[in-house]
C-alpha cells in the first residue's frame, strides 16, 4: 500500500506536483497516467525517497521509503531501464544489486531466466538494445520478491512479444495481492493492464477512480445516423428536429451525422415524425484515449505545433511574410471546419482544475529559501 | 520549507466538481482486498555494512576501469623504477637514497588512482546508476562507506605491491654503491653515514612503501569524496589534477624577494612534496622532513571532504 498525502515538489520556481494525495492498493494493477512531464517520474522518484517532497510525504506500508528495513525486499523498482553502468555484465549488475539487499546469488540466475536474459547474462549491457535493458531493470525490480512494485514506463522500447509479457507479467504480481504501481503516457496500453487509474495533468490530481468508472464518467455516448445519400433536405430535416429536441448535432465527414443527448429510440421517433428515413442509426461510445486527451488537454506542457517550414522557405517576396495563403494543411483525419473530436462536449463537461495560474510559487514569503533553490 | 501562509497563498485543488467523480474511498475489488498484500515466503533480512562491501567489491571488480587504472599504475611504478635503478646502477657513485628512484613512476602512478578514485562514484552518477543503487539502499552514507572502504583498501593494496616490488628491484640493484664524498653526512642515514656505503633504513623502507601506498590511496580517497560534492567525472579529475599540481607548478614562479616566503610555504604543502618526501627527497622541508607529517595532514583534509561528501548525499536528490 502506498499512501501519499499532500505531495508537492518544487524545482525553483517551477512546480513539478502539487498537493498530490492519493492512495496505492495491494492485489490489483494501477495506472499512474499523464502527459509527458506531467510529474509522473518526479512523483516516482518521491515514493523511492531519491527526491524529498517540497511538502507532504509518501508512505509504504507506512513508512517513508528510506525508513524501510532492508528497502529492496519490500518494494521493487523499474525507474529507466538504463539507470545501468554499461560496462558491467547483466548478471554482476544483478549480484551486486542482490548482495546490497542480502540476497543470496541464486536468486540472480532464476530472475534472469524470468526475464529471459540468461543468455546474455554475461555480457556487458552497453550493448543491450532498449528492451533488453528494460527486461534488466525488470529484473532488478523482481529480485526482492517484493509485496510493493513500481514500474515506470516498463512498455518503453518492448516488441509486441514484450509487450504482452510485461502486462501479463504486471497482472499476474497483482493477483499474488501485490501492490502493483505503472506509471505511462499511454490510455489505450492502461486500458488493457490497469484496473484503477490515478490520472495527473501538470503535477495535479485529476482523476483516481477505477477503469470502468474512469470510461462511463468521460466517455460520451453518442449515436451516428446516416440519410440516404444524395437527398441533403432530408438531412437538414432531421437535424432540425433533433436540434428543436435537445440533441446535439454533429455533421461527420462522410455525411453521417453524430447525434448525443438523445437516446437511440427517440432519435428514431424524431425520424420517423419528421417523415426522414434512415440507412443507419448505430451506438457509439468515446474510446478511453478520448476520454483521457480531453482530461489531460488543458494539462499538456508540451505542445506541438505545425512546421510551417518558413524557416526554408526561399527569401518570400516584400510583404508577404509567413507561410503561403490556404496551406494551413488538415488535421489528418479531420475535415476542414469539422470540431476537434476532442473538444469537450456541451453536456456533462469536466473540467480539469485550473492549474493555479502560472507558477504556484508562492510570492516572495521568503526570498533566501528561493535563492537556496535557484542555486541548484 | 513551507509556512501556513505559502499553502493559504495557493489555491487548492477542487477536490470534488459537480462531474469530477472521484472514487478514490469506495470498496475496491479485487482477489485480495484491504490493506493485506502478499508477503514474500523467503524471509527478510536486516541488512548491514557487510552486505554493501559486498556489493561495492562486486561493483568495483566488475569494471574495466579498475583493471586499466590500476594495471598502467603498476606498470608505470615498477617501469620508471626499473629505468631509473638501471641508470643510476651504470653510475659509480649513488647521489640519492637508495630507494627514491621509486617516486617518479608513482608521481605519474597517483594520477590513475586519482581517476579510478573518481569514476568509482561519478560513474555511478553519469550511467544514472546511482538512483538503483539508492533505490536498494537507501541508507546512502552506508553505500558512500562502503565505496570508501573498498575503494581504499583496493588502492592501498595495489599500491603497496607496486612499491614494494620496485624498492626490491632498487635494493638488488644499487644498494650498496658508494655516496659521493661531497655530500653532507647529516644529508645520509646513520649506516650509510658510517659505511660510506648507500643503504636503505627500516624508516625509508617504511616510507617508501606503507607511506608512499598510503598517501596515494589517501589521495584517491580524496577524489571520491570530491566525486561525490562535484557529481561529474571531468569536473572531479580536473579538480584533483589541479590540486596535485597547481600549488607546485605555481610555486616555482613565486621568486621574487617580496613572495618568495609564500612560494616556499606552497611548495612545502604541495601534495607533490608529501609524496617525495616519503621517498626521503623532499623539494622543500630539508632532510629532516619524512613525509609523514603532510600524510597525516592529508588524511585531515580526506576526512573532512569525506564528511563533506556525506552530508551532501544525504540530503540532495539524485
Amino acid at each position: 500500500m502506498i499512501e501519499a498525502v499532500g505531495l508537492t515538489k518544487r524545482y525553483g520556481a517551477k512546480t513539478a506536483v502539487y498537493n498530490l494525495s492519493f492512495q496505492v492498493r495491494p492485489g490489483m494493477v494501477t495506472g499512474f497516467l499523464g502527459p509527458n512531464g506531467s510529474g509522473k517520474s518526479t512523483t516516482m522518484r518521491m515514493i523511492l525517497g531519491l527526491d524529498a517532497p517540497t511538502e507532504g510525504h509518501v508512505t509504504i506500508g507506512g513508512h517513508t521509503y528510506r525508513r524501510l528495513p532492508n528497502a529492496p525486499r519490500q518494494v521493487g523498482a523499474l525507474l529507466d531501464a538504463k539507470a545501468v553502468h554499461g560496462g558491467r555484465s547483466a548478471y554482476n549488475h544483478l549480484l551486486c544489486l542482490a548482495q546490497l539487499s542480502g540476497i543470496p546469488a541464486r536468486r540472480v540466475d532464476e530472475v534472469l531466466g524470468v526475464v529471459g536474459l540468461r543468455d546474455v547474462a554475461k555480457k556487458r549491457s552497453k550493448g543491450f538494445s532498449l528492451g533488453m535493458g528494460q527486461r534488466l531493470g525488470i529484473a532488478a525490480a523482481l529480485l526482492g520478491d517484493p509485496q510493493v512494485l513500481l514500474f515506470d514506463e516498463p512498455v518503453n522500447g518492448l516488441d509486441p512479444e514484450g509487450i504482452l509479457w510485461i502486462r501479463n507479467l504486471m497482472k499476474r504480481l497483482a493477483s499474488e495481492g501485490r501492490t502493483v504501481f505503472v506509471s505511462s503516457h499511454l490510455m489505450s496500453e492502461m486500458a488493457l493492464t490497469a484496473d484503477h487509474l490515478i490520472v495527473i495533468g501538470r503535477g495535479q490530481l485529476l482523476a483516481d477512480m477505477s477503469v470502468k468508472d474512469f470510461i462511463a464518467h468521460n466517455s460520451a455516448e453518442f449515436a451516428r445516423v446516416r440519410t440516404p445519400d444524395g437527398a441533403p433536405e432530408q438531412r437538414d430535416k432531421l437535424t432540425a428536429a433533433l436540434a428543436e429536441a435537445g440533441g446535439h448535432v454533429l455533421p461527420e465527414p462522410d455525411g453521417a451525422l453524430r447525434v448525443s443527448g438523445l437516446p437511440l429510440p427517440r432519435i428514431s421517433d424524431l425520424a420517423h415524425g419528421a417523415d426522414v428515413r434512415l440507412w443507419e442509426l448505430s451506438p457509439h461510445s468515446a474510446s478511453l484515449e478520448e476520454a483521457y486527451m480531453r482530461m489531460t488537454q488543458g494539462a499538456v506542457d508540451y505542445r506541438s505545433t505545425e512546421d510551417t517550414r518558413a524557416g526554408l522557405l526561399a527569401q518570400p517576396p516584400a510583404g508577404h511574410a509567413g507561410p503561403p495563403a490556404g496551406h494551413a494543411a488538415p488535421v489528418p483525419g479531420q475535415a476542414p471546419g469539422q470540431p476537434n473530436p476532442y473538444a469537450v462536449p456541451p453536456q456533462q463537461a469536466w473540467q480539469p482544475p485550473q492549474p493555479p495560474a502560472a507558477a504556484p510559487v508562492p510570492a516572495p514569503a521568503d526570498p533566501t529559501e528561493r535563492d537556496s533553490e535557484d542555486a541548484r | 520549507m513551507s509556512t501556513p501562509r505559502q499553502s493559504q497563498a495557493v489555491p487548492p485543488v477542487p477536490p470534488s466538481q459537480p462531474g469530477a467523480p472521484r472514487a478514490a474511498s469506495q470498496a475496491f475489488p479485487g482477489p485480495h482486498p484491504g490493506g493485506h498484500g502478499y508477503a514474500s515466503p523467503i524471509p527478510v533480512r536486516r541488512t548491514h555494512l557487510g552486505h554493501a562491501v559486498a556489493s561495492e567489491w562486486t561493483k568495483i571488480r566488475s569494471v574495466r576501469s579498475t583493471v586499466w587504472t590500476l594495471a598502467v599504475m603498476f606498470v608505470l611504478v615498477l617501469g620508471i623504477g626499473l629505468l631509473t635503478a638501471f641508470a643510476l646502477g651504470s653510475q659509480d657513485t649513488l647521489e640519492m637514497p637508495v630507494l627514491a628512484g621509486g617516486f617518479f613512476g608513482l608521481m605519474l602512478g597517483q594520477l590513475c588512482v586519482i581517476t579510478l578514485g573518481v569514476l568509482v562514484i561519478t560513474s555511478e552518477y553519469s550511467t544514472g546508476m546511482i538512483r538503483t543503487t539508492l533505490t536498494a539502499c537507501p541508507q546512502r552514507g552506508r553505500v558512500l562507506l562502503a565505496k570508501a572502504l573498498v575503494f581504499f583498501l583496493l588502492s592501498f593494496t595495489v599500491t603497496l605491491a607496486a612499491c614494494t616490488l620496485t624498492a626490491l628491484v632498487q635494493t638488488a640493484m644499487i644498494e650498496g654503491k658508494p655516496v659521493p664524498e661531497y655530500i653532507d653526512p647529516r644529508m645520509l642515514n646513520e649506516e650509510t653515514a658510517a659505511t660510506g656505503q648507500a643503504v636503505a633504513s627500516a624508516g625509508e623502507w617504511l616510507g617508501a612503501t606503507v607511506g608512499a601506498a598510503l598517501y596515494v590511496a589517501l589521495l584517491g580517497l580524496l577524489s571520491l569524496a570530491v566525486g561525490t560534492l562535484l557529481r561529474s567525472t571531468p569536473g572531479a579529475i580536473t579538480t584533483m589534477i589541479g590540486l596535485v599540481l597547481l600549488p607546485f607548478i605555481v610555486s616555482l614562479f613565486l621568486f621574487t624577494e617580496s613572495v618568495r616566503e609564500f612560494g616556499e610555504k606552497l611548495r612545502e604543502y604541495s601534495v607533490l612534496n608529501g609524496l617525495s618526501s616519503l621517498f626521503r627527497i623532499p623539494f622543500e622541508g630539508g632532510s629532516a622532513d619524512t613525509g609523514w607529517p603532510l600524510l597525516w595532514l592529508l588524511a585531515g583534509v580526506t576526512l573532512a571532504a569525506l564528511i563533506g561528501a556525506y552530508a551532501r548525499i544525504s540530503t540532495r536528490d539524485v
